[in-house]
């Protein structure tokens, strides 16, 4: 029988690790507010000052508005092929149907550079021209999985009773489409799309190879601030900025699925 | 059904009826969408990565000769190229240890102890870091690891700063901070993927029936026996399905050790240098083909070991 307390060596393991998680973001926030351009602490003083320059910044405005439009389109585009391939592993068993599992699932198991070179060097020899398009195209591809994921655990819950009924009352495909199944995976399509839209938001590693000269994306804006050791009180500025917007979707999704089901897809 | 109905919605009805009693074509309108998407966008661009592994490349003009030959594959095993793979193994290996020793007890304690309220509670403070930027993570531990940073402030402020001194000057690190160390590289791979290495842990552990526990109890196990002969060997799976995700998403890692640590190259680095300023594409297939060829055969010691019912 376990006894009620925990062992002491485990609350402060706990403690720790939770420590190790939080306090490098409490930093960004304290570091935002610094006076000092170095990476100084504590921080001499604070100001408020950084943000008002941030804001006049039309480099990073112009690099949020192509994320925004970059992970909007990704979604859609994921929204739509994830739930189709989730509809159609739920209801069939068919030949191979595990192999085609599998590559839903191989964006995000293999590493993010062998998808960016992959991709990057099949636009290079089609002559395709770099864009906000072919961003889209690596992201959707990532993005598919994570609504897939969703949708398809929701499904497995749906029993196949109210479908039957729907059925038996005269209803069409179509009608039990809208009416019986939409209704009730509506919940976990719009998780998925968040999720995805956060990723898709997010990500880096594959945008550096899909992406032109011209069309920057939030985090490549921000990794190339990275190396600019002179605009670090603008980067931490910047760096609040975007967990501010990560976070939001990501606790939307959350209380979307909470009763009985984790995010799924939590991989890159 | 009467006439008017049939006119009314009679296409879409008709197509309806068709598609019920011919399933497979309803398959394959909806799977067609999705697969070609991912056959054609990905498969094929994979495929046509990796056969480039095959070819080499002419040194003096710089352009690919498309004979097959295995002479870029056997290069990986150059010493300068393969101590790059030893490098990333070790370091994904260490990662993949740091981030379970780390992620058990939390796990524990949040799946036997938490209650609740209090779970909810531990569920967001796991996903919330998941979810935020990846970026902004890695650029938190520059604030951190730097010079001026909390790391050495707090150690000078307990009287251990001459450890940290000590640490950094030793042959094994032989840097002027942790933020341009491989130290720094292995505390910053451990916190970005620690979560992932969390979520499925906690998710086994919680999965372990409280019945069997009390049996084990009520039988004359100690605590210590019950953890050690129930309760780990049924949350194992979830410990290796963690272990997944924390050893490829290091393998294949290229932006952490080029923002934080002493600039040697991982295999992702191989990968992005030889893509990009050498020109060299079938050397860096090459390098593609490692972590992919890794990742498959641990997934297959997964597999046997029963991780993937817990992913």
């Amino acid at each position: 029988m376990l006894s009620r307390r925990p062992p002491t060596f485990l609350l402060l393991a706990t403690f720790a690790a939770l420590l190790f998680i939080h306090v490098p973001l409490f930093l960004i926030i304290l570091y935002s507010f610094s006076a000092d351009v170095s990476f100084q602490f504590p921080p001499t003083g604070y100001t408020t000052q950084w943000y008002a320059e941030a804001m006049t910044r039309t480099d990073m405005w112009d690099a949020i508005y192509v994320s925004l439009r970059v992970a909007l389109m990704s979604t859609l585009i994921a929204l739509t092929l994830g739930t189709l391939a989730a509809a159609a592993l739920w209801r069939y068993d068919f030949f191979g149907k595990n192999y085609v599992s599998l590559l839903f699932i191989l964006p995000i198991a293999l590493p993010g550079i062998v998808t960016g070179i992959a991709l990057r060097s099949t636009l290079n020899f089609f002559d395709v021209p770099f864009s906000i398009w072919t961003i889209v195209l690596g992201h959707a591809t990532f993005c598919i999985v994570v609504v897939y994921n969703n949708a398809v655990a929701r499904m497995r819950r749906l029993g196949s009773s109210m479908i039957e009924a729907s059925m038996d009352l005269g209803a069409d495909g179509f009608q039990t489409f809208r009416y019986v199944i939409l209704p009730q995976i509506s919940s976990a399509l719009l998780a998925g799309g968040m999720l995805a839209f956060a990723l898709s938001f997010d990500e880096v590693i594959v945008t550096i190879f899909t992406a032109g000269l011209e069309e920057k994306t939030l985090p490549i804006w921000i990794y190339e601030q990275l190396f600019r050791p002179r605009e670090r009180p603008i980067t931490n500025v910047a760096a609040v900025l975007v967990m501010a917007i990560t976070v939001i979707p990501v606790m939307a999704a959350y209380y979307l699925t909470k009763d009985g089901e984790h995010i799924a897809g939590g991989g890159k | 059904m009467t006439v008017s109905t049939v006119t009314q919605d009679g296409l879409l009805r008709r197509l309806s009826d068709l598609l019920f009693r011919r399933p497979y074509l309803l398959l394959g309108l909806l799977l067609a969408p999705p697969l070609l998407w991912l056959l054609v966008v990905y498969l094929g661009s994979l495929f046509a990565l990796l056969a480039h592994a095959l070819f080499s490349i002419d040194e003096f003009a710089g352009i690919i000769v498309y004979e097959p030959t295995l002479a870029t594959l056997k290069q990986l095993f150059d010493p300068a190229n393969f101590d790059v793979i030893r490098r990333s193994v070790l370091m994904a290996l260490g990662v993949t240890i740091a981030s379970a020793v780390i992620a058990y007890p939390f796990c524990y304690f949040a799946a036997r102890y938490a209650k609740g309220k209090w779970k909810a509670v531990f569920y967001l403070l796991v996903m919330l870091p998941l979810w935020s930027s990846y970026l902004v993570k890695v650029y938190a531990w520059k604030l951190v690891l730097a010079q001026e940073g909390i790391v050495s402030w707090t150690a000078n402020a307990v009287g251990l700063g001459w450890l940290l001194q000590a640490l950094l000057a030793s042959p094994l690190v032989e840097a002027t901070s942790l933020s341009v160390s491989w130290v720094g590289t292995f505390i910053v791979f451990v916190y970005i993927w620690l979560p992932y290495m969390i979520l499925p842990t906690q998710a086994s552990l919680e999965r372990v029936p409280s019945n069997l526990i009390e049996a084990s109890g009520d039988l004359g196990a100690t605590p210590r026996q019950t953890f050690r002969q129930v309760i780990w060997p049924l949350a194992l799976p979830g410990l290796i399905a963690g272990s997944i995700f924390t050893f490829s998403l290091t393998l294949g890692d290229y932006i952490i050790p080029s923002v934080i640590g002493n600039s040697t190259y991982y295999i992702g680095n191989a990968v992005y240098v030889q893509q990009g300023p050498a020109g060299n594409l079938p050397m860096a297939a090459a390098f593609a083909v490692v972590p992919i060829v890794i990742m498959f055969i641990y997934l297959a010691i997964a597999k046997r070991l029963g991780a993937f019912d817990a992913l």
